[in-house]
């Protein structure tokens, strides 16, 4: 793409200042300076911007330069902790201090965003001052868990930075074997798809275990997501090990009106293709004047129709949320998605919020006390079975819980009737 | 530790996580859980209406994800002007800065544009990759995480500002086999292919030795004594070259500037829509780790890209796209080859294979 100079060049991305003020000279960057061109905003142009007036970013520059040259880190973990606090701190210690030694200590802080991710200018401004104060200056938004992380200081500064920001009303979050920050979708705060309070939910789960999250204790980390639809954009099923999913259990609303506007629009070989033949569990059907059937028994609330005709179709009204266990990434035994543990509950009264922060503290001293160590709770699941599971936090069996019964004869059932009593007094119980 | 620091520290306010409602724009919390449907006007434009028939526009704008007080005054300066001073950001660093009125939104699109800030990221587009810390800041990575991004953002410029995919591509990366990243509808994934080399003198004083022995997924480390040092070796026969034993012990170096490679894996999806959430699936690997612009791996990322988007329905994701016209397909379209490491054997991988005559001609 060919480059162009900018009509505002000293409020651009690409501006550099004029003058230097720090002392250090800078490093030849050959490698990182190729990434400086290009339509994307270069992270490059911005780490020196700050090299600009900031010695310790000079030598960092030159670190990554190294790193580009020579394809290998050089960073090394350590323990570096605020006041009262066992985590929240990501310790980097330079393995090239020798040739960096400006940067030889960059550490970073992690703290806890709102849910959602909402933030004022003033304060966005208020934090970029305090970091300028105590650290790089360079704030990543946000971490891959969700935190905003404050990133390059030395110890010392760690504290002070801290200390001014916590005064300010932010506060850590977890790094290590503990709780970590939790992340939240926009949700009702602007998602007509929202079918829950994120904002509740998020403060309520993550804020009850505050202890657990700034003194590591625990087997390995443990994360809670909050997606106010299926949608599940903040990707908890597969990101968190306790994935809370806003759904509906009665119909969804249709506008007629609109869905016949929507074909009228669109067409009908449209709307067959891209809607009705693309609903998972066959539950949509156009009828002949271009009004759509839906059978809600069979609509698996997968949000597909809805993300397509956003006027016409929308949630029910009898909401609540899906809970799911045990998603995470590869390490140690393969990925694994989370698996359902309540299908449905309502989260209206006070009541039926601490029902949900009762599930998460007995999923959490369960899994605590009986959980190898490093094992995700996924992996706890998978080594003890599900059924042990759910007995440990006591969570009757639900067949939402699988995709289908087993398929191997090789069990051992010999209390089946006691069982099948146990199924028929929750029936006719409810 | 904090006990160097001169004063006496303070006990800190365990606050938690805020209040996000204190920084949250007027019109979402006047019309919070109220709001009826949206439209996007254009791309990297969000139209909510509540059913109170408040409206706002949501500006998504594209970022380098680490911001420094420059870039942060430069974006916050012109949120104060050309909007209402409020900001949040999405789960893939991308700004979405809200307006009530109308007329606002040009002139905010034109301020982030020509401060160069690409807006766009929405729909059916190619939004901004997700990001890790790789050589900036990580202690274990296998290569960059920022430079991979700008270097493919910058190519995918026009797929960010446009909405002509599909649907949505989310792009992943991850400097090491952990994958911060996570899953993707491409994700491009650091692979190790050489056993970790061991420096036998400091395992004993810097690693816990049953602790990392525990952590091998494949049980191919054991303690050994090593020139008369407590040590650990590695059946390299066994060994998958995972590095999940590199960061509690950094003595078993993973990472080699030749060796480690980045492979590219496509199909995975975390929302429920129309398929069930699905892991991402190897297509190619051995691809070279190439600073500073990674064109070999972005050369394959814009194939599939160019494939997915001829072939594809819409609102198929890849992985709906795939599971519709078959990996034979796939392979055949894309030109990858396919090898023996395409076929699974960790635990569950007999569910990966077609047990069925079912096969496309
Ligand atoms: S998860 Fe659902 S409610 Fe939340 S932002 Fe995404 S679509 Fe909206
Ligand atoms: S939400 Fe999904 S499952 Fe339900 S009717 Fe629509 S497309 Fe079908
Ligand atoms: S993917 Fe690996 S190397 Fe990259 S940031 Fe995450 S843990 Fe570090
Ligand atoms: S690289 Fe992975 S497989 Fe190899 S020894 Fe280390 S932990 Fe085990």
């Amino acid at each position: 793409m060919a480059e162009q100079t900018p009509k505002n060049p000293d409020k651009h991305s690409t501006y550099l200042p004029t003058k230097k003020t720090s002392s250090k000279p800078f490093h030849d960057t050959p490698m990182l300076d190729e990434l400086e061109s290009g339509p994307w905003p270069s992270f490059v142009t911005g780490l020196k911007r700050l090299a600009y007036d900031n010695n310790m970013m000079v030598d960092l520059l030159g670190q990554l330069e190294h790193s580009y040259k020579t394809r290998l880190g050089y960073w090394k973990g350590g323990t570096v902790s605020v006041f009262g606090y066992g985590g929240g701190i990501i310790p980097r210690f330079s393995e090239v201090a020798e040739m960096f030694p400006e940067s030889k200590e960059f550490h970073t802080l992690r703290v806890q965003p709102p849910a959602g991710n909402h933030y004022t200018t003033d304060m966005l401004r208020q934090l970029s001052n305090s970091w300028n104060k105590y650290g790089s200056g360079l704030i990543a938004f946000h971490g891959q868990t969700g935190n905003i992380m404050f990133i390059g200081t030395t110890t010392e500064h760690t504290q002070h930075f801290f200390d001014e920001i916590n005064e300010y009303g932010w506060d850590l979050g977890g790094a290590g074997p503990c709780v970590r920050t939790a992340m939240s979708c926009v949700g009702a705060a602007r998602c007509e798809q929202s079918c829950a309070n994120e904002q509740k939910i998020h403060r309520l789960l993550v804020n009850n275990f505050i202890d657990d999250m700034h003194r590591p204790a625990l087997p390995y980390k443990f994360k809670f997501k909050v997606s106010g639809c299926p949608n599940d954009c903040m990707n908890s099923i597969q990101r968190s090990d306790f994935a809370v999913i806003g759904t509906w259990r009665d119909d969804m609303k249709v506008d007629q009106a609109e869905v016949q506007k929507y074909v009228a629009e669109k067409g009908r070989k449209y709307i067959v293709d891209s809607v009705i033949n693309k609903c998972p569990t066959k539950a949509l059907s156009l009828n002949d004047d271009d009004t759509l059937a839906v059978d809600n028994r069979n609509c698996v609330r997968c949000m597909h129709c809805l993300n397509v005709m956003t006027k016409a179709l929308s949630p029910g009204d009898d909401k609540g949320i899906t809970l799911l266990l045990g998603g995470k990434r590869t390490l140690k035994i393969g990925d694994t998605m989370g698996t359902v543990i309540i299908p449905f509950m309502k989260l209206e009264t006070d009541e039926d919020y601490e029902k949900l922060q009762e599930i998460a503290e007995e999923t959490i001293d369960f899994w605590a006390e009986n959980a190898l160590e490093h094992e995700r709770v996924g992996e706890t699941i998978d080594r003890i079975g599900l059924v042990n599971f759910l007995e440990g936090i006591e969570i009757d069996v639900d067949p939402n819980m699988i995709n289908a019964p087993r398929v191997s004869n090789y069990v051992r059932m010999d209390n089946w009737d006691e069982e099948a009593n146990k199924w028929k007094q929750r029936k006719a119980a409810n | 530790m904090s006990g160097q620091a001169a004063e006496k520290p303070k006990f800190p306010t365990e606050t938690g996580c805020p209040d996000g409602f204190q920084y949250m724009h007027p019109a979402y919390i006047k019309n919070y859980g109220n709001w009826k449907y949206h439209d996007r006007p254009r791309p990297g434009v969000l139209h909510h209406v509540s059913h109170n028939g408040d409206e706002v526009w949501t500006v998504r704008v594209g970022t380098q994800r680490q911001l420094g007080p420059y870039e942060i005054n430069l974006l916050c300066d012109i949120i104060d002007t050309y909007a209402d001073g409020y900001v949040r950001f999405t789960i893939r660093s991308n700004l979405e800065v809200s307006v009530t009125d109308e007329a606002k939104v040009a002139p905010l699109i034109q301020a982030f544009t020509d401060a160069g800030y690409p807006v766009g990221g929405t729909g059916n587009s190619i939004t901004m990759i997700s990001h890790t810390q790789g050589w900036l800041h990580c202690d274990i990575p296998g290569t960059d995480a920022s430079g991979v991004v700008k270097s493919l953002m910058d190519e995918l410029h026009d797929e960010f500002t446009n909405e002509q995919m599909p649907n949505r591509v989310h792009i992943t990366t991850s400097c090491c086999q952990i994958n911060c990243g996570g899953q993707g509808d491409i994700a491009i994934n650091v692979q190790h292919t050489k056993p970790p080399k061991i420096n036998h003198d400091l395992v004993a004083n810097v690693c816990e030795r049953p602790s990392v022995v525990a952590r091998c997924p494949v049980a191919a480390i054991r303690p050994a004594i090593v020139n008369g040092k407590p040590s650990l070796e590695v059946d390299e026969k066994k060994c998958i070259c995972c590095g999940a034993c590199f960061p509690p012990c950094p003595p078993m170096q993973i990472n080699d500037p030749e060796h480690s490679k980045l492979a590219i894996w496509v199909g995975g999806k975390h929302s429920n829509a129309r398929s069930k959430p699905m892991f991402h699936k190897l297509v190619a690997a051995g691809i070279p780790n190439n600073p500073p612009r990674w064109t070999e791996a972005a050369d394959i990322v814009k194939n599939i890209l160019r494939v997915y988007k001829d072939d594809a329905q819409d609102w198929e994701r890849v992985g709906d796209w795939i599971d519709r016209i078959g990996w034979p397909r796939f392979f055949e379209l894309t030109e990858l080859p396919f090898t023996k490491f395409h076929i699974d054997n960790w635990t569950g991988a007999r569910n990966s294979l077609n047990a069925s005559t079912h096969i496309r001609f």
